[in-house]
């Protein structure tokens, strides 16, 4: 029972991944709208999956990596929503909703059992310090999905192949803005989590920094974030430059969350 | 009833046989009265455009009324009729619908697909309208015409591809740097597809238009046309950061825009992207331009390479349209040929009642020892007769009415029972629709 949602979820994705590949491919403007449909519907059944798990267990489903891996698509497919409407970038969803299928796959691989909680996870900053390094990797998703957009279309332009692919993907200007915006909101929140991440260890192990794995490659990510940004703002850099570090920058986070957690033990490895 | 269209486009006159026919727009009620003041033509409406002139009216005597609206034309522009003839065509009943439908679709236009057609029809049915010289069934056709055009519109892509180069510039421009509103366009040296472009930039919401020549003064002239800013030519360096969208076709035997000189500008503008279209020959701008990062080179010929693809793609997409358009004109021809069945069953009726009253007038005027009943009796069976032998032709009539094709019924009955004098009451119409 408690894997309805679950499944549910896992069936909606699927179908909208197909869906936004079929709208990528095709010339029909209704599948795309059917997508977004499909996928709203999926973050709504995830939503409530993760809220059924929550009360069945009484702590923030993140404290394995079938419950992490669950949340960080989440978080993904909650962000791409909001830019679909902002930005009109349906188009988009066929290169996030996919990696937010392969998160629910992977997630569904680990044993999804409820247990004992971990007494060093019992602590009120695991919302804070979770849910914004969480919402910092969704932003960090979407921007290197649009990167990975710009850097097609730029390869279209300057090989005029101006093709129906090249007129369906989005400008590049939206796909920099996007980028640009995801920066400014999810480096922010990397920070945050950093910083409330060293307080609860402070509090729960005795110190702020232990030079963890996890910590390390935190913070690389960050610098790199960090390099983006200040070089965005300082030269305006953009464009093509900007997207291979946004995408290096993802490759890095990635193997952060998931990487240092199967293959580097320490403090943070989930259990 | 019939439709008949009478007209010249660009495929069969010149401009100059097209500019002596056209109506000018705001002179429309004297032709439009002219036109149904014809023997034969019951409602008319004119099309005038700068690429056809057309007449579109009913009429039941199909020949009669071509032959009428020609000579009207030939006659209200005073052209010998005889040097006009060989550029009209003319369509009657279903190939007339199609014709209108297609028309209205812009399929027929220079540029298939062009948006302008459909805004021009309306407004020639506008004047139609106003002045009451279209009536029920050129009302109901025309709009059915708008309708047509917008499902083609909405369900094939006929017109969602730039099929000029100026227009695909615009295009372009948009794919690289979004909304227009905020971009500022430079003009280096003059040129009529230069200019064009400028116009569409500014059309398409661009914020401003900078200008260079090396003739100053022609920049300034260029500059106060586009409400504008000149630039002088040696400062073009100084002013070039500023622009996105760089148009460039000057008579300049060496390029004038360089791979470092590209660099240089991009960098001043924090690496905002730049949209570099040459059209000069020989170029203008160096093609390792193109190599800098943010800074997109097209040419003419790329540009000319997008028209054509966008081109093919829309004749594929104009037999779409053209099948959508046989659906509809089923259906309209369909409503055409229906809207006079009863108007003919309630002639053909008053027809044969007006014969009997007649004849039993005249009987039983000169009949001297009528007996007593005899005239009702004669009234009962000269009714019975009546109604026994219309019986057969209404059904078949109101049969027919349903399943289309009964136009041939129609006008042999109007020609065999003399029905001419028949009008249809149109408010009762109208309830029927």
């Amino acid at each position: 029972m408690i894997q309805i949602f679950f499944y549910l979820t896992f069936a909606l994705y699927g179908c909208a991944t197909a869906a936004y590949l079929v709208y990528l491919l095709r010339t029909t403007p209704q599948v795309g709208t059917w997508a977004n449909r499909l996928v709203t519907v999926g973050f709504a059944t995830h939503l409530l999956s993760m809220i059924h798990r929550f009360s069945s267990s009484g702590y923030l489903p993140i404290t394995n990596l079938h419950e992490s891996l669950s949340f960080f698509a989440l978080t993904i497919v909650g962000s791409f929503i909001l830019f679909e409407r902002k930005y009109k970038v349906t188009i988009l969803g066929a290169f996030i909703v996919p990696v937010a299928l392969l998160m629910v796959i992977s997630s569904s691989v680990f044993p999804s059992a409820i247990r004992e909680l971990n007494p060093a996870l019992k602590s009120n900053w695991i919302w804070i310090h979770t849910i914004m390094a969480f919402i910092s990797y969704a932003m960090f998703t979407i921007a290197s999905g649009a990167a990975v957009i710009y850097l097609i279309q730029q390869h279209f332009l300057k090989k005029k192949r101006l093709g129906a692919l090249f007129q369906k993907l989005p400008s590049l200007n939206t796909l920099d803005d996007i980028n640009y915006r995801c920066l400014t909101i999810g480096f922010p929140l990397l920070t945050i989590a950093i910083i409330t991440g060293a307080i609860w260890a402070e509090k729960a192990w005795g110190t702020y920094w232990s030079w963890d794995p996890k910590e390390t490659w935190s913070l690389i990510t960050w610098f790199i974030f960090a390099a983006l940004l200040h070089s965005r703002l300082t030269t305006g850099w953009r464009g093509k430059r900007a997207s291979l570090l946004t995408i290096a920058g993802f490759l890095v986070m990635l193997f952060t969350f998931i990487g240092v957690s199967l293959w580097l033990p320490g403090l943070h490895a989930y259990k | 009833m019939n439709i008949i269209v009478v007209g010249l486009s660009h495929k069969t006159a010149t401009v100059e046989i097209r500019e002596k026919v056209a109506f000018s727009p705001n002179q429309m009620q004297k032709p439009l009265a002219e036109l149904v003041g014809l023997d034969g033509i019951i409602e008319g409406v004119i099309v005038s455009t700068c690429n056809r002139v057309e007449i579109y009216a009913t009429t039941r005597d199909i020949a009669g009324g071509i032959a009428r609206i020609k000579r009207f034309l030939a006659d209200y522009h005073r052209i010998p009729l005889e040097s006009l003839d060989q550029h009209l065509y003319t369509h009657h009943s279903e190939n007339a619908i199609r014709h209108v439908f297609r028309v209205a679709s812009s399929l027929d236009s220079m540029v298939v697909g062009e948006p302008q057609i459909l805004g021009q029809i309306k407004t020639s049915y506008g004047y139609a309208a106003e002045y009451k010289s279209s009536g029920i069934i050129l009302n109901r056709f025309l709009h059915k015409a708008f309708s047509v055009a917008k499902r083609v519109r909405t369900e094939t892509k006929i017109a969602s591809s730039a099929v000029s180069v100026a227009f695909a510039a615009v295009e372009l421009a948009k794919k690289i740097l979004g909304d227009l509103s905020d971009k500022t366009v430079m003009l280096i040296g003059a040129g009529e597809m230069c200019e064009l472009a400028a116009k569409h930039f500014l059309n398409s919401g661009a914020r401003g238009v900078m200008v260079t020549n090396r003739t100053f003064e022609r920049a300034e002239k260029l500059a106060e046309e586009f409400g504008g800013e000149a630039v002088r030519f040696e400062e073009l360096f100084t002013h070039l950061h500023r622009a996105d969208i760089v148009l460039s076709s000057t008579g300049a035997p060496h390029c004038i825009i360089g791979p470092k000189d590209a660099e240089e500008v991009v960098r001043r503008r924090r690496f905002k992207p730049m949209f570099f279209i040459d059209i000069a020959v020989p170029r203008d701008i160096d093609p390792k331009v193109d190599d800098v990062e943010n800074a997109y080179l097209f040419t003419v010929d790329h540009l000319q390479e997008i028209v054509q693809a966008n081109l093919a793609q829309r004749s594929l997409e104009a037999e779409k349209a053209e099948e959508i358009i046989n659906q509809e004109i089923g259906q309209f021809h369909k409503w055409l040929s229906t809207l006079e069945v009863t108007p003919t069953i309630v002639a053909l009726r008053t027809r044969f009642d007006e014969i009997r009253r007649g004849e039993l007038e005249k009987t039983v005027s000169g009949w001297k020892d009528l007996p007593p009943d005899a005239e009702k009796r004669l009234e009962a069976l000269t009714m019975a007769m009546m109604n026994k032998l219309l019986h057969a032709p209404t059904a078949v009539l109101k049969k027919a009415g349903q399943g289309g094709r009964v136009d041939l019924y129609v006008d042999a009955l109007r020609q065999l029972f003399e029905l001419e004098s028949l009008q249809h009451d149109d408010r009762e119409l109208e309830l029927e629709e």
